[in-house]
Protein backbone atom coordinates (compact mmCIF):
# COMPACT_ATOMS: atom_id res chain seq x y z
CA UNK A 1 0.00 0.00 0.00
CA UNK A 2 1.01 3.20 -0.59
CA UNK A 3 0.20 7.29 0.60
CA UNK A 4 -0.06 9.38 -2.09
CA UNK A 5 -0.33 13.04 -1.13
CA UNK A 6 -0.16 15.97 -3.63
CA UNK A 7 -0.49 19.82 -2.76
CA UNK A 8 -2.31 21.24 -5.60
CA UNK A 9 -3.93 24.31 -6.59
CA UNK A 10 -7.34 24.87 -4.72
CA UNK A 11 -9.77 25.32 -8.02
CA UNK A 12 -8.61 21.87 -9.36
CA UNK A 13 -10.12 19.79 -6.94
CA UNK A 14 -13.36 19.09 -8.56
CA UNK A 15 -11.48 18.12 -11.88
CA UNK A 16 -9.39 15.85 -9.69
CA UNK A 17 -11.86 14.35 -7.78
CA UNK A 18 -13.80 13.52 -11.11
CA UNK A 19 -10.68 11.99 -12.31
CA UNK A 20 -9.98 9.88 -9.54
CA UNK A 21 -13.55 8.88 -9.45
CA UNK A 22 -13.14 7.36 -12.90
CA UNK A 23 -10.44 5.73 -11.68
CA UNK A 24 -12.39 3.92 -9.34
CA UNK A 25 -10.80 5.26 -6.35
CA UNK A 26 -13.65 5.98 -3.73
CA UNK A 27 -12.61 7.99 -1.32
CA UNK A 28 -9.55 11.06 -0.60
CA UNK A 29 -8.88 13.28 2.35
CA UNK A 30 -8.16 17.02 1.61
CA UNK A 31 -7.20 19.95 3.92
CA UNK A 32 -6.24 23.74 3.21
CA UNK A 33 -2.98 23.96 3.08
CA UNK A 34 -0.09 26.75 2.73
CA UNK A 35 2.73 27.11 1.10
CA UNK A 36 5.54 28.01 -2.05
CA UNK A 37 7.83 26.60 -4.20
CA UNK A 38 9.19 28.20 -7.59
CA UNK A 39 6.32 30.10 -7.92
CA UNK A 40 6.72 33.58 -6.01
CA UNK A 41 3.96 35.06 -3.93
CA UNK A 42 1.64 37.64 -4.77
CA UNK A 43 1.29 41.28 -4.00
CA UNK A 44 -1.41 42.94 -1.76
CA UNK A 45 -1.91 46.38 -1.38
CA UNK A 46 -3.35 48.26 1.97
CA UNK A 47 -3.66 52.16 2.22
CA UNK A 48 -1.18 52.65 -0.98
CA UNK A 49 1.58 50.38 0.81
CA UNK A 50 1.98 47.05 -1.38
CA UNK A 51 2.86 43.87 0.52
CA UNK A 52 4.53 40.55 -1.27
CA UNK A 53 2.42 37.41 0.38
CA UNK A 54 5.07 34.95 0.32
CA UNK A 55 2.63 31.96 1.11
CA UNK A 56 -0.39 30.97 -1.42
CA UNK A 57 -3.57 28.86 -0.69
CA UNK A 58 -2.58 25.37 -1.55
CA UNK A 59 -4.82 22.31 -1.23
CA UNK A 60 -3.56 18.71 0.01
CA UNK A 61 -4.99 15.66 -1.10
CA UNK A 62 -4.14 12.53 0.61
CA UNK A 63 -5.09 9.04 -0.71
CA UNK A 64 -4.16 5.09 0.45
CA UNK A 65 -3.86 2.81 -2.51
CA UNK A 66 -3.15 -0.93 -3.77
CA UNK A 67 0.64 -0.87 -5.29
CA UNK A 68 -0.58 -1.85 -8.72
CA UNK A 69 -2.81 1.40 -8.92
CA UNK A 70 -0.38 4.06 -7.47
CA UNK A 71 0.81 5.24 -11.29
CA UNK A 72 -2.60 5.65 -12.61
CA UNK A 73 -3.73 7.66 -9.83
CA UNK A 74 -0.86 9.77 -10.08
CA UNK A 75 -1.54 10.07 -13.70
CA UNK A 76 -5.06 10.71 -13.28
CA UNK A 77 -4.22 13.40 -10.45
CA UNK A 78 -1.46 15.14 -12.47
CA UNK A 79 -3.45 15.37 -15.66
CA UNK A 80 -6.60 16.68 -13.90
CA UNK A 81 -4.58 19.22 -11.90
CA UNK A 82 -1.90 20.47 -14.86
CA UNK A 83 -2.41 24.34 -16.10
CA UNK A 84 1.72 24.09 -17.54
CA UNK A 85 1.99 27.14 -15.16
CA UNK A 86 4.36 27.48 -12.31
CA UNK A 87 2.71 27.12 -9.12
CA UNK A 88 0.62 23.65 -10.13
CA UNK A 89 1.98 21.90 -7.10
CA UNK A 90 3.59 18.64 -6.30
CA UNK A 91 2.49 14.48 -5.93
CA UNK A 92 4.70 12.16 -4.12
CA UNK A 93 4.37 9.03 -2.52
CA UNK A 94 5.53 7.14 0.09
CA UNK A 95 4.85 3.26 1.47
CA UNK A 96 2.45 2.88 4.32
CA UNK A 97 2.66 -0.17 6.86
CA UNK A 98 -0.63 -1.12 7.82
CA UNK A 99 -4.71 0.44 7.05
CA UNK A 100 -7.81 0.14 9.81
CA UNK A 101 -10.80 0.64 8.95
CA UNK A 102 -12.48 1.94 12.35
CA UNK A 103 -16.10 0.68 11.70
CA UNK A 104 -14.99 -2.99 11.05
CA UNK A 105 -12.01 -3.43 12.41
CA UNK A 106 -10.87 -4.91 8.74
CA UNK A 107 -7.01 -4.40 8.40
CA UNK A 108 -4.18 -3.71 5.54
CA UNK A 109 -5.73 -3.65 1.79
CA UNK A 110 -9.25 -5.03 3.07
CA UNK A 111 -9.31 -1.39 4.79
CA UNK A 112 -8.11 0.65 1.80
CA UNK B 1 -20.75 75.42 16.86
CA UNK B 2 -23.16 78.54 16.18
CA UNK B 3 -26.74 78.04 16.75
CA UNK B 4 -28.77 79.82 13.80
CA UNK B 5 -31.83 81.29 15.75
CA UNK B 6 -29.72 83.75 18.11
CA UNK B 7 -32.55 85.55 18.51
CA UNK B 8 -34.08 82.86 20.67
CA UNK B 9 -33.54 81.98 23.91
CA UNK B 10 -36.81 79.58 25.07
CA UNK B 11 -36.43 76.05 24.49
CA UNK B 12 -37.49 74.91 20.67
CA UNK B 13 -38.94 70.64 20.79
CA UNK B 14 -37.94 70.30 17.21
CA UNK B 15 -34.30 71.46 18.26
CA UNK B 16 -34.05 69.29 20.63
CA UNK B 17 -35.20 66.03 19.42
CA UNK B 18 -32.35 66.89 16.03
CA UNK B 19 -29.74 67.16 19.03
CA UNK B 20 -31.24 64.76 21.34
CA UNK B 21 -30.82 62.05 18.07
CA UNK B 22 -27.57 63.05 16.50
CA UNK B 23 -25.97 62.24 20.36
CA UNK B 24 -27.48 59.04 19.47
CA UNK B 25 -25.53 58.84 16.24
CA UNK B 26 -22.88 60.39 17.35
CA UNK B 27 -22.54 57.69 20.37
CA UNK B 28 -23.09 54.76 17.12
CA UNK B 29 -19.87 56.08 15.38
CA UNK B 30 -17.62 54.67 18.34
CA UNK B 31 -19.07 50.63 18.39
CA UNK B 32 -18.58 51.81 14.14
CA UNK B 33 -15.54 52.61 14.87
CA UNK B 34 -14.69 49.81 16.77
CA UNK B 35 -15.52 47.31 13.50
CA UNK B 36 -13.55 50.06 11.16
CA UNK B 37 -10.31 49.29 13.40
CA UNK B 38 -10.46 46.09 14.32
CA UNK B 39 -11.18 44.53 10.89
CA UNK B 40 -7.96 46.29 10.05
CA UNK B 41 -5.89 44.26 12.93
CA UNK B 42 -4.95 40.49 12.77
CA UNK B 43 -7.12 38.17 14.10
CA UNK B 44 -5.58 37.20 17.46
CA UNK B 45 -6.19 41.37 18.83
CA UNK B 46 -9.90 41.96 17.49
CA UNK B 47 -11.11 42.15 20.82
CA UNK B 48 -8.31 44.18 22.20
CA UNK B 49 -9.34 46.23 19.84
CA UNK B 50 -13.35 46.37 20.43
CA UNK B 51 -12.27 46.41 24.58
CA UNK B 52 -10.19 49.75 23.71
CA UNK B 53 -13.03 51.23 22.01
CA UNK B 54 -16.00 50.23 24.12
CA UNK B 55 -13.94 50.72 27.99
CA UNK B 56 -13.23 54.35 26.01
CA UNK B 57 -17.36 55.27 25.95
CA UNK B 58 -17.36 53.95 29.84
CA UNK B 59 -14.10 55.99 31.33
CA UNK B 60 -14.90 59.13 29.19
CA UNK B 61 -18.49 59.00 30.28
CA UNK B 62 -17.73 59.18 33.81
CA UNK B 63 -14.69 61.81 33.53
CA UNK B 64 -16.54 64.05 31.38
CA UNK B 65 -19.94 64.51 33.83
CA UNK B 66 -17.34 64.45 36.94
CA UNK B 67 -15.29 67.11 35.57
CA UNK B 68 -14.55 67.74 31.73
CA UNK B 69 -17.50 69.26 31.30
CA UNK B 70 -17.22 71.86 33.65
CA UNK B 71 -13.67 72.21 32.61
CA UNK B 72 -14.75 72.60 29.08
CA UNK B 73 -18.02 74.45 28.93
CA UNK B 74 -18.23 76.22 32.57
CA UNK B 75 -17.66 80.36 32.96
CA UNK B 76 -13.95 81.08 31.69
CA UNK B 77 -10.80 81.70 33.34
CA UNK B 78 -8.97 84.02 30.87
CA UNK B 79 -9.96 81.80 28.03
CA UNK B 80 -7.37 78.82 28.66
CA UNK B 81 -10.09 76.27 31.20
CA UNK B 82 -13.59 76.70 32.16
CA UNK B 83 -14.33 76.60 36.27
CA UNK B 84 -14.93 73.85 38.17
CA UNK B 85 -18.66 75.23 38.83
CA UNK B 86 -20.26 72.41 36.95
CA UNK B 87 -18.22 69.71 38.22
CA UNK B 88 -20.66 66.40 39.08
CA UNK B 89 -23.08 68.77 36.73
CA UNK B 90 -23.83 70.53 39.06
CA UNK B 91 -25.47 73.66 37.75
CA UNK B 92 -25.61 71.78 34.43
CA UNK B 93 -28.87 72.36 33.66
CA UNK B 94 -29.25 76.09 34.08
CA UNK B 95 -27.60 77.03 30.85
CA UNK B 96 -24.31 77.15 29.34
CA UNK B 97 -22.17 79.73 29.52
CA UNK B 98 -21.57 81.90 26.23
CA UNK B 99 -24.75 80.56 24.52
CA UNK B 100 -26.94 82.71 25.66
CA UNK B 101 -29.62 81.54 22.95
CA UNK B 102 -29.43 77.92 23.51
CA UNK B 103 -32.94 76.66 21.92
CA UNK B 104 -32.05 72.78 23.75
CA UNK B 105 -31.76 72.03 27.38
CA UNK B 106 -28.36 72.30 28.39
CA UNK B 107 -28.73 68.68 29.49
CA UNK B 108 -28.89 67.88 25.43
CA UNK B 109 -26.17 69.76 24.44
CA UNK B 110 -23.72 68.05 27.53
CA UNK B 111 -24.81 64.65 26.43
CA UNK B 112 -24.03 65.77 23.00
CA UNK B 113 -20.74 66.69 23.63
CA UNK B 114 -20.25 63.40 26.08
CA UNK B 115 -20.21 61.65 22.74
CA UNK B 116 -17.43 64.16 21.04
CA UNK B 117 -15.08 63.06 23.96
CA UNK B 118 -15.72 59.98 23.69
CA UNK B 119 -15.18 59.37 19.76
CA UNK B 120 -12.11 61.25 20.91
CA UNK B 121 -10.60 59.02 22.62
CA UNK B 122 -11.75 56.08 21.11
CA UNK B 123 -9.38 57.11 18.18
CA UNK B 124 -6.59 57.22 19.69
CA UNK B 125 -6.79 53.01 20.31
CA UNK B 126 -6.05 52.68 16.40
CA UNK B 127 -2.80 54.21 17.00
CA UNK B 128 -1.95 51.65 19.40
CA UNK B 129 -3.16 48.59 18.63
CA UNK B 130 -2.42 45.60 19.36
CA UNK B 131 0.26 46.15 21.89
CA UNK B 132 -0.96 48.67 24.80
CA UNK B 133 -2.07 47.25 28.27
CA UNK B 134 -5.60 47.77 29.15
CA UNK B 135 -4.91 49.51 32.24
CA UNK B 136 -2.13 51.62 30.95
CA UNK B 137 -4.94 52.54 28.00
CA UNK B 138 -7.95 53.18 30.32
CA UNK B 139 -5.28 55.59 33.05
CA UNK B 140 -4.13 57.52 29.55
CA UNK B 141 -7.89 58.04 28.53
CA UNK B 142 -9.23 58.96 31.75
CA UNK B 143 -5.93 61.59 32.33
CA UNK B 144 -6.30 62.91 28.89
CA UNK B 145 -9.81 63.32 28.63
CA UNK B 146 -9.68 65.62 31.44
CA UNK B 147 -5.98 67.61 31.03
CA UNK B 148 -5.61 67.27 26.54
CA UNK B 149 -9.24 66.73 25.51
CA UNK B 150 -11.12 69.41 27.60
CA UNK B 151 -9.02 72.70 27.92
CA UNK B 152 -9.48 72.43 24.13
CA UNK B 153 -12.87 71.82 23.61
CA UNK B 154 -13.39 75.11 25.51
CA UNK B 155 -10.54 77.01 23.89
CA UNK B 156 -12.60 75.96 20.14
CA UNK B 157 -16.24 75.09 20.86
CA UNK B 158 -17.17 77.50 24.24
CA UNK B 159 -17.68 80.67 22.71
CA UNK B 160 -15.44 82.05 25.74
CA UNK B 161 -12.39 80.03 25.20
CA UNK B 162 -9.54 81.88 23.33
CA UNK B 163 -9.56 81.06 19.93
CA UNK B 164 -13.13 80.66 19.38
CA UNK B 165 -12.86 84.18 20.93
CA UNK B 166 -10.32 85.34 18.01
CA UNK B 167 -12.48 84.35 15.65
CA UNK B 168 -11.60 80.30 14.73
CA UNK B 169 -14.12 78.31 13.01
CA UNK B 170 -14.51 74.99 14.18
CA UNK B 171 -17.97 73.88 13.42
CA UNK B 172 -18.12 69.86 14.85
CA UNK B 173 -13.96 69.68 15.89
CA UNK B 174 -11.68 70.07 12.91
CA UNK B 175 -9.18 71.16 15.56
CA UNK B 176 -10.77 69.60 19.15
CA UNK B 177 -11.45 66.26 18.00
CA UNK B 178 -9.30 64.95 14.44
CA UNK B 179 -6.24 67.39 15.23
CA UNK B 180 -6.26 66.58 18.31
CA UNK B 181 -6.83 62.42 18.36
CA UNK B 182 -4.13 62.86 15.39
CA UNK B 183 -1.59 64.53 17.48
CA UNK B 184 -2.21 63.15 20.85
CA UNK B 185 -2.21 59.13 18.44
CA UNK B 186 1.48 60.11 17.54
CA UNK B 187 2.36 61.17 20.86
CA UNK B 188 1.10 57.69 22.37
CA UNK B 189 2.58 55.34 19.28
CA UNK B 190 6.24 57.37 19.88
CA UNK B 191 6.06 56.29 23.67
CA UNK B 192 4.60 53.10 23.60
CA UNK B 193 6.64 52.03 20.52
CA UNK B 194 6.03 49.93 17.20
CA UNK B 195 4.58 46.67 17.05
CA UNK B 196 7.11 43.60 17.21
CA UNK B 197 8.12 42.51 13.70
CA UNK B 198 7.15 46.10 12.15
CA UNK B 199 7.50 47.16 9.22
CA UNK B 200 9.44 44.11 8.30
CA UNK B 201 5.89 41.82 8.85
CA UNK B 202 3.18 42.25 6.93
CA UNK B 203 0.08 43.06 9.41
CA UNK B 204 -2.33 42.79 7.24
CA UNK B 205 -5.75 43.50 8.12
CA UNK B 206 -7.76 40.33 9.01
CA UNK B 207 -11.13 40.99 8.10
CA UNK B 208 -12.32 43.83 5.93
CA UNK B 209 -15.60 43.42 5.37
CA UNK B 210 -16.06 44.06 9.47
CA UNK B 211 -13.87 47.63 7.92
CA UNK B 212 -16.68 48.17 5.68
CA UNK B 213 -19.24 47.71 7.77
CA UNK B 214 -17.56 50.13 10.41
CA UNK B 215 -16.71 52.43 7.69
CA UNK B 216 -20.72 52.69 6.27
CA UNK B 217 -21.73 53.30 10.05
CA UNK B 218 -18.87 56.39 11.04
CA UNK B 219 -20.46 57.42 7.64
CA UNK B 220 -23.98 57.39 8.98
CA UNK B 221 -23.26 58.70 12.83
CA UNK B 222 -21.06 61.65 10.86
CA UNK B 223 -24.19 63.34 9.83
CA UNK B 224 -25.23 63.52 13.42
CA UNK B 225 -21.84 64.78 14.38
CA UNK B 226 -22.04 67.56 12.24
CA UNK B 227 -24.75 68.21 11.31
CA UNK B 228 -25.97 68.29 15.23
CA UNK B 229 -23.65 70.78 15.72
CA UNK B 230 -25.56 73.27 14.56
CA UNK B 231 -27.46 72.76 18.03
CA UNK B 232 -30.79 73.31 15.54
CA UNK B 233 -32.85 72.04 12.89
CA UNK B 234 -32.91 74.31 10.30
CA UNK B 235 -31.02 75.40 7.26
CA UNK B 236 -27.37 75.25 8.99
CA UNK B 237 -28.11 71.69 9.58
CA UNK B 238 -29.03 70.85 6.16
CA UNK B 239 -26.12 72.47 4.67
CA UNK B 240 -23.91 70.79 7.33
CA UNK B 241 -25.69 66.76 6.21
CA UNK B 242 -24.71 67.79 2.59
CA UNK B 243 -21.41 69.18 2.97
CA UNK B 244 -20.55 66.31 4.99
CA UNK B 245 -22.60 63.81 2.96
CA UNK B 246 -20.24 64.68 -0.49
CA UNK B 247 -17.19 65.24 1.00
CA UNK B 248 -17.47 61.88 2.03
CA UNK B 249 -18.04 61.03 -1.43
CA UNK B 250 -15.22 63.21 -2.30
CA UNK B 251 -12.64 61.58 -0.38
CA UNK B 252 -13.58 58.06 -1.77
CA UNK B 253 -13.56 59.14 -5.25
CA UNK B 254 -9.97 60.88 -4.67
CA UNK B 255 -8.70 58.10 -3.41
CA UNK B 256 -9.45 55.59 -5.34
CA UNK B 257 -8.25 57.65 -8.48
CA UNK B 258 -5.27 58.61 -7.17
CA UNK B 259 -4.56 54.87 -5.75
CA UNK B 260 -5.51 53.37 -9.01
CA UNK B 261 -2.80 54.92 -10.65
CA UNK B 262 0.20 54.76 -8.24
CA UNK B 263 -0.52 50.94 -7.30
CA UNK B 264 -3.05 50.03 -10.95
CA UNK B 265 -5.39 48.69 -8.08
CA UNK B 266 -8.94 50.54 -6.44
CA UNK B 267 -8.95 48.86 -3.02
CA UNK B 268 -11.67 48.66 -0.75
CA UNK B 269 -9.92 49.69 2.19
CA UNK B 270 -8.51 52.74 -0.08
CA UNK B 271 -12.42 53.44 -1.47
CA UNK B 272 -13.56 53.75 2.30
CA UNK B 273 -10.56 55.28 3.89
CA UNK B 274 -10.82 58.12 1.26
CA UNK B 275 -14.37 58.43 2.67
CA UNK B 276 -13.46 58.52 5.98
CA UNK B 277 -10.56 61.20 5.09
CA UNK B 278 -12.80 63.35 3.71
CA UNK B 279 -15.74 63.20 6.75
CA UNK B 280 -12.96 63.91 8.56
CA UNK B 281 -11.78 67.65 6.74
CA UNK B 282 -15.08 68.57 6.65
CA UNK B 283 -16.16 68.15 10.19
CA UNK B 284 -14.15 71.93 10.46
CA UNK B 285 -16.10 73.00 7.97
CA UNK B 286 -19.68 71.57 7.76
CA UNK B 287 -21.73 74.28 8.64
CA UNK B 288 -19.24 77.22 7.19
CA UNK B 289 -18.88 76.54 3.10
CA UNK B 290 -21.09 75.96 0.57
CA UNK B 291 -21.78 72.47 -1.34
CA UNK B 292 -19.01 72.30 -4.00
CA UNK B 293 -16.36 73.86 -1.97
CA UNK B 294 -17.07 70.71 0.50
CA UNK B 295 -17.12 68.09 -2.62
CA UNK B 296 -13.93 69.57 -3.56
CA UNK B 297 -12.26 69.41 0.01
CA UNK B 298 -13.10 65.87 0.61
CA UNK B 299 -11.50 64.84 -2.44
CA UNK B 300 -8.36 66.82 -1.47
CA UNK B 301 -8.39 65.25 1.61
CA UNK B 302 -8.46 61.65 0.52
CA UNK B 303 -5.61 62.66 -1.65
CA UNK B 304 -3.73 64.30 1.12
CA UNK B 305 -4.43 61.18 2.99
CA UNK B 306 -3.14 58.85 0.30
CA UNK B 307 -0.07 60.39 0.51
CA UNK B 308 -0.07 60.74 4.50
CA UNK B 309 -0.32 57.62 5.46
CA UNK B 310 2.76 56.76 3.97
CA UNK B 311 4.40 58.84 5.99
CA UNK B 312 4.89 56.54 8.61
CA UNK B 313 7.15 54.05 6.89
CA UNK B 314 9.61 57.08 6.31
CA UNK B 315 9.65 58.54 9.94
CA UNK B 316 9.47 54.87 11.61
CA UNK B 317 6.57 55.73 13.81
CA UNK B 318 4.02 52.66 13.77
CA UNK B 319 0.45 54.36 13.74
CA UNK B 320 -1.10 51.05 13.52
CA UNK B 321 -4.08 51.83 11.49
CA UNK B 322 -3.30 55.57 10.61
CA UNK B 323 -4.77 58.06 13.10
CA UNK B 324 -2.64 60.68 12.01
CA UNK B 325 -2.33 59.97 8.06
CA UNK B 326 -6.26 60.41 8.16
CA UNK B 327 -7.13 62.47 11.05
CA UNK B 328 -4.48 64.39 11.86
CA UNK B 329 -3.56 65.20 8.22
CA UNK B 330 -7.73 65.65 7.11
CA UNK B 331 -8.35 67.72 10.32
CA UNK B 332 -5.47 70.19 9.43
CA UNK B 333 -6.86 70.32 5.47
CA UNK B 334 -10.07 70.86 6.37
CA UNK B 335 -9.60 73.58 9.20
CA UNK B 336 -7.36 75.32 6.83
CA UNK B 337 -9.97 75.21 4.06
CA UNK B 338 -12.28 77.14 6.21
CA UNK B 339 -10.42 79.86 5.99
CA UNK B 340 -10.53 79.73 2.05
CA UNK B 341 -14.33 78.69 1.63
CA UNK B 342 -15.69 80.00 4.99
CA UNK B 343 -18.70 82.13 3.64
CA UNK B 344 -21.40 84.14 5.16
CA UNK B 345 -24.17 83.03 2.72
CA UNK B 346 -24.22 80.19 4.42
CA UNK B 347 -23.85 80.85 7.74
CA UNK B 348 -23.84 84.51 9.72
CA UNK B 349 -22.19 83.28 12.54
CA UNK B 350 -18.59 83.46 10.15
CA UNK B 351 -16.76 86.93 10.94
CA UNK B 352 -14.47 86.76 7.98
CA UNK B 353 -15.24 85.79 4.15
CA UNK B 354 -12.93 82.81 3.33
CA UNK B 355 -9.98 83.59 0.90
CA UNK B 356 -11.23 82.91 -2.01
CA UNK B 357 -14.66 84.71 -1.37
CA UNK B 358 -12.84 88.25 -1.43
CA UNK B 359 -12.33 87.87 2.74
CA UNK B 360 -8.57 88.41 2.42
CA UNK B 361 -6.53 86.18 4.97
CA UNK B 362 -7.62 87.21 8.01
CA UNK B 363 -10.07 84.42 8.87
CA UNK B 364 -6.95 81.80 7.31
CA UNK B 365 -4.93 83.20 9.70
CA UNK B 366 -6.77 82.41 12.63
CA UNK B 367 -7.31 78.46 11.16
CA UNK B 368 -3.81 78.40 11.27
CA UNK B 369 -3.42 79.43 14.12
CA UNK B 370 -5.71 77.27 15.41
CA UNK B 371 -4.30 74.39 13.83
CA UNK B 372 -0.78 75.04 15.09
CA UNK B 373 -2.48 75.64 19.23
CA UNK B 374 -4.34 72.31 18.73
CA UNK B 375 -1.85 70.50 17.20
CA UNK B 376 1.28 71.38 19.36
CA UNK B 377 -1.24 71.46 22.96
CA UNK B 378 -2.11 67.86 21.75
CA UNK B 379 1.40 66.23 21.18
CA UNK B 380 3.10 68.16 23.91
CA UNK B 381 0.78 66.85 26.94
CA UNK B 382 0.13 63.59 25.53
CA UNK B 383 3.92 63.11 25.04
CA UNK B 384 4.19 64.14 28.82
CA UNK B 385 1.02 61.38 30.02
CA UNK B 386 2.50 59.20 28.32
CA UNK B 387 5.52 59.47 29.31
CA UNK B 388 5.48 59.80 32.68
CA UNK B 389 2.76 56.70 32.87
CA UNK B 390 5.69 54.51 30.89
CA UNK B 391 8.19 56.29 33.63
CA UNK B 392 5.67 54.14 36.41
CA UNK B 393 4.26 51.74 34.93
CA UNK B 394 4.25 49.03 32.11
CA UNK B 395 2.49 50.39 29.36
CA UNK B 396 3.14 47.28 26.67
CA UNK B 397 1.60 43.59 27.08
CA UNK B 398 4.78 40.94 27.65
CA UNK B 399 6.20 40.57 24.49
CA UNK B 400 5.29 36.83 24.83
CA UNK B 401 1.52 37.84 25.24
CA UNK B 402 1.77 40.18 21.89
CA UNK B 403 3.00 37.23 19.55
CA UNK B 404 0.15 34.88 20.89
CA UNK B 405 -2.14 37.98 20.91
CA UNK B 406 -4.33 40.31 23.32
CA UNK B 407 -7.31 38.03 22.98
CA UNK B 408 -5.84 35.01 24.76
CA UNK B 409 -3.64 36.51 26.67
CA UNK B 410 -5.27 39.61 28.12
CA UNK B 411 -8.94 38.65 27.71
CA UNK B 412 -9.25 34.79 27.93
CA UNK B 413 -11.57 34.74 24.74
CA UNK B 414 -11.38 34.65 21.59
CA UNK B 415 -12.87 36.04 18.47
CA UNK B 416 -13.63 33.17 16.32
CA UNK B 417 -14.04 29.88 16.97
CA UNK B 418 -14.67 28.55 13.43
CA UNK B 419 -12.55 25.12 13.03
CA UNK B 420 -14.28 21.73 13.35
CA UNK B 421 -12.93 21.32 16.53
CA UNK B 422 -13.63 24.19 17.86
CA UNK B 423 -16.15 24.16 21.47
CA UNK B 424 -14.22 21.40 22.65
CA UNK B 425 -13.17 21.59 26.51
CA UNK B 426 -14.10 21.00 30.01
CA UNK B 427 -15.61 23.34 32.95
CA UNK B 428 -13.59 24.36 35.06
CA UNK B 429 -9.71 25.62 34.91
Amino acid sequence: MKLVTAVLRPHVLDDVRAALVAENISGLTVGEASGHGRQRGHTEVYRGAEYTIDFLPKLRIEIVVDDHDVARVVDAIAGAARTGKIGDGKIWVVPVDDVVRVRTGERGLDAV
Amino acid sequence: MTGEREDMGTIDSGDTAWVLICGALVLLMTPGLACFYAGMVRAKHVLGMFMNNYVAIAVVSVTWVVIGYSIAFDRTLGGLTGRLGMAGLRNAAGGVPGFPHLTIPPLAFMSFQLMFAIITAALLSGAVADRMRLGAYVTFVAVWSVVVYAPLAHWSFSPEGWLAHRGLLDFAGGTVVEICSGASALALALVVGPRRGWPRELMAPHNLPLTLLGAGLLWFGWLGFNAGSALSAGAIAAQAVVNTHLAGVGGLLGWLVVERKITGHATTLGAISGAVAGLVAVTPAAGFVDTLPALLLGAVAGVVSLVAVRLKFRFRYDDSLDVVGVHFAGGVVGTLFVGLFASRGVNPGVGHQGLLLGGGFTQLGIQALGVLAAAVWSFAMSYLIAWFLRAVLAVRVDPGDEVVGLDSTQHAEAAYDLGSSSGVGRFGA
